[in-house]
């Protein structure tokens, strides 16, 4: 009978550990939820959106430029990593046999795993040294180089998720391989690829490491992709660590912009790979 | 179920397969195939001749062949790393296994196991073959797809909801439906995997009625783990045991009057 009534309470305990360890991660998200909306709610004005920043000790100025800045980033990874990283995947999933894709699979989940503030490094070796001068474009290279990997594993999987069954209709129609790929397995599998490329995105627009000594930071409007170019995370830091009130509001309206725009792309993924919104044609 | 009668009492045709009377040409003509995958040998010396516009039937236990041999003869084998063949394949006269692939399966359709719809819709799954292949035109298109879906007697169940996705429709009209894709390129030769075995009894008789009609337009090859739907609807039968052919004959004779005892056993239901 004790061993009934200890085994009744090991389980009463383990569920109250797990249980307790839930809430307690739970609890640390919606603080920093919590902290961000409070702290940069209050900082957050239209000003915030339109304005440049002011110079340190005037009051007021907002992150205009930065917010540019990291779409302009971001764009120039997104137009780099995307197509390379969807066509790798395309090649690993459809021609993934042999010791060559083999090397590429394993290369990609290698990168996956670099510290990104070896990508901004890597970027600052091959466009900012050869250039002589911090560069949207260089934040772009380092952003994507983050982003091949993901979007390359993200698009392998999602193709081989595709029923064999229905390559081989393609086929025994007088398909070519490579027709039944770009009419059949792409769009059959083009919600999950594309949700992982938002996820992918979503993910390089936070970043701030590679940014640093890559597109760098400006106080102004960056006016073309080769000048250095502020971004809301390299902000965020920057702000942050100076000895200014006003700017310590702003980067934390800056943390809630960008929690906002991560909170978006995460949600657009989820609306791409609902169940509802399969094909209607 | 008229249609099951039917095709039992009226008997194939008298001729036997491989006879040279006129009218009765050899469609396919399989010799001395060997099939490897990798160092294993799936097929052993087949010898077969495949008369055009009647109904061909393989059967035997699972692992016996007849679907290695069946995609073979449109090539799917290729899709397999490590496969190999060795012998003959003539589609009439033409070497099968050396003309380019594609040409050879617009010629020589195939239909699955289990309905494959692609994710699109109904229209746009019958006239895929015909895009693919570089037949375009919205007027040719339309009259393709409506044609090819009455050769699939599905044509009334789905006129109007040709845009919908081919998903919303049931397994049975969707396996009609992989066979309409199928006729829409005008194959001379239709492949079938087992393709009521993923159906209904109503949705096979359906099909086996399908097929009786399709016989006057193509030759059709089937392969199937239903000996009552070999005796059913085909005009020929082939038995296949361990990668042989053990015998091929008139679909009558095989199941009246075997003259192995391989045949006989698996007929009787005394193995498989």
């Amino acid at each position: 009978m004790t061993h009934h009534y200890w085994r009744k309470l090991v389980n009463g305990l383990m569920f109250s550990l797990t249980a307790a360890c839930a809430l307690t991660a739970v609890c640390v998200l919606f603080w920093i939820l919590g902290f961000l909306v409070w702290n940069g709610g209050r900082a957050l004005n239209l000003d915030f959106f339109t304005q440049l920043p002011k110079p340190p000790g005037e009051l007021g100025g907002g992150m205009a430029n930065a917010i540019v800045g990291s779409a302009q980033i971001v764009l120039v990874a997104a137009v780099i990593g995307i197509p390379i990283g969807f066509l790798v995947g395309v090649y690993l999933a459809e021609f993934g046999m042999g010791s060559f894709p083999f090397f590429v699979r394993y290369t990609a989940d290698l990168l996956n795993g670099v510290p990104s503030i070896v990508m901004g490094i890597f970027a600052y070796a091959i466009v900012v040294r050869p250039l002589h001068r911090f560069s949207a474009l260089a934040g772009g290279v380092a952003l994507s180089v983050i982003l091949i990997p993901t979007t390359i594993r993200t698009t392998e999987q999602f193709l081989r998720a595709v029923p064999r069954t229905l390559r081989e209709g393609a086929l025994a129609l007088g398909a070519s391989k490579w027709k039944s790929i770009a009419t059949i397995v792409v769009p059959a599998a083009i919600r999950g690829v594309a949700t992982g490329m938002i996820l992918g995105i979503a993910r390089i627009a936070g970043e701030s490491a590679p940014l640093l000594f890559t597109s760098f930071g400006n106080q102004y409007w960056s006016t073309s992709l080769g000048n250095p170019t502020a971004s809301l995370p390299v902000m965020i830091f920057t702000y942050a660590i100076s000895p200014y009130a006003d700017w310590h509001r702003q980067a934390w309206a800056a943390g809630l912009v960008l929690l906002a725009v991560m909170l978006l792309l995460n949600m657009g993924a989820r609306v791409v790979l609902a169940p509802g919104a399969a094909h209607k044609t | 179920m008229g249609t099951l009668e039917r095709s039992t009492l009226s008997g194939p045709p008298a001729a036997v397969p491989g006879d040279a009377a006129p009218g009765i040409a050899p469609k396919l003509k399989i010799s001395r195939l060997n099939f490897f995958y990798g160092g294993y040998q799936a097929l052993h010396d087949v010898e077969l001749t495949i008369t055009a516009n009647r109904i061909t039937a393989l059967i035997g236990p699972s692992g016996c062949g007849k679907s290695t041999f069946l995609r073979v003869l449109n090539r799917m084998y290729e899709t397999v790393r490590g496969a190999r063949v060795s012998g003959e394949v003539l589609l009439d006269g033409e070497d099968a296994l050396a003309m380019d692939v594609s040409r050879l399966r617009r010629r020589v359709g195939m239909v699955f196991q289990k309905p494959n719809p692609f994710p699109k819709s109904i229209f746009e799954n019958v006239a895929y073959g015909l895009r693919v292949n570089g037949i375009g035109g919205s007027a040719r298109l339309n009259e393709a797809v409506e044609h090819s879906l009455q050769r699939a007697a599905l044509w009334d169940e789905v006129k109007d909801k040709l845009h919908k996705s081919a998903y919303a429709i049931s397994g049975g009209q969707q396996q009609r439906l992989c066979i309409a894709r199928a006729l829409a390129v005008d194959p001379e030769v239709l492949l079938l995997d087992e393709p009521s075995s993923a159906l209904d009894p109503i949705a096979t008789a359906k099909i086996e009625e399908l097929l009786f009609h399709l016989k006057n337009i193509c030759t059709i090859v089937i392969v199937t783990h239903n000996m009552q739907q070999a005796a059913r609807i085909a005009d020929d039968t082939g038995f296949f045991l361990l990668g042989n052919l053990i015998e091929f004959d008139r679909t009558e004779k095989i199941f009246k009057t075997p003259s192995k005892k391989e045949t006989e056993d698996y007929i009787t239901g005394r193995f498989g």
